[in-house]
């Protein structure tokens, strides 16, 4: 784990990278790497979240700034910029149920191929997916997400990179924290190693490459 | 009373104590505000956290605690909070005990569409599929027609949100439970007769010999 400046973080991520980003509703979202990527204008950003919140907050800023060519998403409901540049085809959205979604992203970080759920069968979401039948159940297979980088947002981070989270400001953060080739993280507070007890750890250290000073 | 408060109402006496329930935007949270005295449940929120409490007093909000739509709410005492592959595996595996979801269309053998209207809205179906498809019992709080039309269908016109029958449909006129994949009328509101709930429906009602009041 090293760690980095703002800049020098978001520096690191190319125009044209897949971005996992940490949040639901904005809540538990790195705000502050998303400014400064808003800043340094990166573009063509593949997006894969839980929602992309609102106008002006968390990855709607992204949005707003029209940085973003494609998002994989459960929920787009609550921003109108999003809507719009999807029936525009300016940018690419793939809908997936949410259970699904995390599942995904899980089974990316966990060295799995994909996961078989009952979600979707025989709804649209079921297009150009294999059906599989198990102990006479029918699942649908959906395939392992994976991303360049993952953005996460923790509560506590120690100095060696371990980290918990805050109420529901987890939600997505740990899971796609395993799901990246490279995973960036931000922190309320940046706290003496010790000071977050083993049985606290959410995400231990080794899975942090880049944690971004505070200050 | 107003529709959704007779939809809510009835929908609460279907809670029990140590119930978990998930309720969905809308008419169902309004669920929550008349839980039986004397029972308690615990309310699920998809983006973490069980426990859900009512909206905090004016200056108390958390930046860290909002229900699923990122609205500000409490934890209640013994609440606890997860990731998100936790708070789906506890609805797609059958830990939930109960969903309330809204609907668009609810069809004549209990199919919910609830999620998208092509070409008009398509918002994303969020937790919506996974609830209906993992939830123990799945309920479906609407009111009963849109601007005069039927929206308990002989067919959902609209995409559905998955092939699992809902369990109970309570709108402002009636509950209809769909046993065998019938739509059955159980019992109809306060001054609302059979024939005014058959008037309002599309889907063919079974009509049991006897068909309660609501209690509210």
């Amino acid at each position: 784990m090293r760690t980095v400046s703002i800049e020098e973080a978001v520096s690191l991520i190319p125009n044209g990278a897949s971005l996992m980003v940490g949040g639901f509703m904005g809540v538990g979202t790195p705000e502050r790497l998303i400014d400064e990527l808003v800043r340094q204008g990166k573009r063509n950003l593949v997006i894969i979240a839980n929602d992309t919140a609102v106008p002006g907050r968390g990855i709607g800023k992204l949005v707003g700034a029209g940085l973003v060519a494609g998002t994989v998403a459960s929920h787009i409901g609550l921003n109108p910029q999003t809507q719009a540049q999807m029936m525009a085809k300016t940018m690419a959205v793939e809908l997936v149920p949410q259970g699904t979604l995390v599942e995904r992203i899980r089974a990316g970080g966990c060295g799995l191929g994909g996961v078989l759920t009952p979600t979707g069968v025989g709804t649209v979401v079921e297009a150009g997916k294999q059906r599989i039948d198990v102990d006479g159940k029918t699942y649908l297979l959906e395939t392992a997400l994976r991303a360049d980088f993952a953005l996460v947002h923790a509560f506590l981070a120690d100095y060696l990179g371990n980290l918990s989270y805050a109420l529901t400001a987890r939600n997505f953060n740990p899971v796609m924290a395993m799901a990246a080739d490279t995973v960036i993280v931000t922190a309320e507070n940046i706290v003496p190693v010790g000071l977050i007890a083993p049985d606290h750890v959410v995400t231990p250290a080794p899975l942090v490459d880049y944690l971004v000073a505070n200050g | 009373m107003d529709p959704q408060t007779i939809i809510a109402r009835r929908i609460a006496r279907e809670l029990h104590s140590g119930m978990l329930v998930n309720l969905g935007i809308g008419i169902p949270t309004l669920v929550a505000n008349h839980v039986p005295s004397g029972i308690q449940v615990f309310f699920q929120s998809e983006n973490g956290l069980i426990g859900t409490g009512p909206i905090p007093e004016q200056g108390m909000a958390h930046p860290h605690l909002t229900d699923a739509g990122g609205r500000p709410v409490t934890a209640l005492p013994g609440a606890c909070t997860f990731d998100s592959a936790m708070s789906f595996a506890l609805i797609r595996g059958g830990h939930v005990d109960m969903t309330v979801l809204g609907g668009l269309q609810v069809d004549a053998n209990g199919h919910l569409a609830n999620w998208m209207i092509p070409g008009k809205m398509v918002p994303g179906m969020g937790g919506a599929m996974d609830l209906v498809t993992g939830a123990k019992r799945v309920v479906v709080a609407m009111q009963h027609t849109a601007k005069g039309k039927p929206k308990v269908m002989r067919q959902c016109s609209l995409p559905l949100t998955s092939l699992r029958v809902v369990d109970l449909l309570v709108t402002e006129f009636a509950a209809i439970s769909f046993p065998d994949g019938r739509a059955t009328l159980l019992e109809t509101a306060p001054g609302v007769s059979v024939e005014q709930v058959k008037a309002a429906t599309e889907a063919d009602l079974v009509i049991p010999g006897k068909v309660e009041e609501m209690a509210l």
